[in-house]
């Protein structure tokens, strides 16, 4: 099981990373049929809530809530802020994206355990230590963090959700995503590889 | 059938809560199983060994677009009430770009670390901290990205909108591609596999 797995992954077995072992592991879904079951829920979104999926807007309201209480005058006159906020009759934490990125952390667990392939680690490539892989992930985060909202979305809200609806800023942002990433993973490729 | 429900009044906003969790589960749950817990494998899109991430993304906007046409041509959803984000062209080129790059930086993407910390990944807590500080970092600069932010803005606008063609056209030339990127993607890999053992830098 475990050599499918990484087989899967296009990746060689590698003896030096510890993460590597997933003993009782089952090999990833085909990518045809994860992403038809991706659709089905996108669609489900669209029918039943008449709004697609996300993910970065539940953190900027969490980011939102963070400053209100840390600076409540210095939140409320910053627009951004302000917006995730709302006029105050309402928690902004009972936020639509907030319950289903609570969903996304359980139904990725619920996979997870499904397919016993959950276990703590870190994921990287065999050259790179574990101090400056999560070092990476800080740094990719932060500029996840600051892209998405200047895009006003991810890879979930911009990307699928948008592409679905042939959005044009959607399809112009996905092209950028990939052009970005493609430009400059040659510079890291020795965290991955 | 008048969808979307809730833009009907089928149910109300604590509700849409609960839905809003059950959805999120079912997106979770196939974001795992595709593999994308794993940051490797993610990443490796990007040095074209596996592409699943292309897969799995166009295999779910292809399902998603494809539904979303027929229940609205049959006449069961009304597209109006289906929430389309306004486009600000220049902002979300930049946007792009920027995620792009802390995509392969990173390894994970917001919606797929949640499932990589859900799993175990203490990359994906870091990844996760670090989207947290992002926003921050956004936010407290917002007063003076402000002017950038809505820049060029186009409105809500669709494909078919802007080339003003058919829906039913962009659809078709959507999945046409797809299907082509598809059989692409799988000769790349196999082009990949075939050369093991040699660095692609």
């Amino acid at each position: 099981m475990h050599a499918d797995a990484q087989s899967l992954a296009g990746e060689p077995v590698d003896a030096r990373a510890p993460e590597t072992p997933y003993p009782t592991a089952r090999p990833y879904m085909h990518p045809y049929l994860a992403g038809f079951g991706l659709g089905l829920v996108l669609l489900a979104a669209f029918v039943i809530m008449g709004r697609g999926l996300g993910a970065s807007g539940a953190f900027s309201s969490l980011v939102a809530v963070g400053a209100d209480a840390i600076a409540p005058a210095h939140a409320r006159a910053n627009g951004f802020y302000a917006e995730y906020l709302g006029d105050g009759t309402s928690n902004p934490l009972m936020d639509w994206l907030v319950f289903e990125v609570l969903g996304v952390f359980a139904g990725g667990f619920l996979s997870g355990i499904l397919a016993g392939r959950i276990r703590t680690g870190v994921e990287r490539g065999p050259s790179i230590s574990k101090g400056m892989r999560l070092f990476y992930a800080f740094v990719g985060g932060g500029l996840m963090g600051i892209g998405a909202k200047l895009a006003r979305g991810c890879t979930s809200g911009q990307a699928l959700t948008g592409g679905a609806m042939l959005n044009v800023g959607s399809w112009a942002f996905m092209m950028c995503v990939f052009a970005g990433a493609y430009a400059t993973a040659y510079f890291i490729r020795r965290q991955w590889q | 059938m008048n969808a979307p429900f809730y833009k009907f009044g089928l149910f109300g906003d604590n509700m849409s809560l609960i839905v809003a969790f059950f959805i999120g589960i079912g997106f979770g749950f196939f974001l795992e199983r595709a593999g994308f817990g794993n940051a490797r494998k993610l990443a490796a899109q990007f040095y074209f060994k596996d592409l699943t991430v292309f897969k799995v993304m166009f295999t779910a906007i292809i399902t998603a677009m494809l539904g979303l046409f027929y229940l609205s041509w049959m006449g069961l959803v009304d597209l109006s009430l289906v929430y389309l984000t306004p486009t600000y062209l220049l902002p979300q080129i930049a946007g792009g770009i920027i995620l792009g790059v802390g995509f392969v930086v990173g390894g994970y993407c917001p919606g797929t670390s949640c499932v990589a910390v859900s799993t175990g990944k203490l990359d994906g807590v870091m990844y996760l901290l670090g989207v947290i500080a992002g926003i921050v970092v956004f936010g407290e600069l917002y007063p003076f990205l402000g002017g950038f932010y809505t820049a060029t803005p186009m409105g809500q606008i669709t494909l078919p909108q802007l080339l003003n063609v058919p829906y039913g056209l962009v659809v078709f030339l959507v999945s046409l591609m797809a299907v082509g990127g598809f059989a692409g993607a799988t000769w790349v890999e196999k082009r990949m596999a075939s050369r093991k053992g040699v660095q692609p830098s």
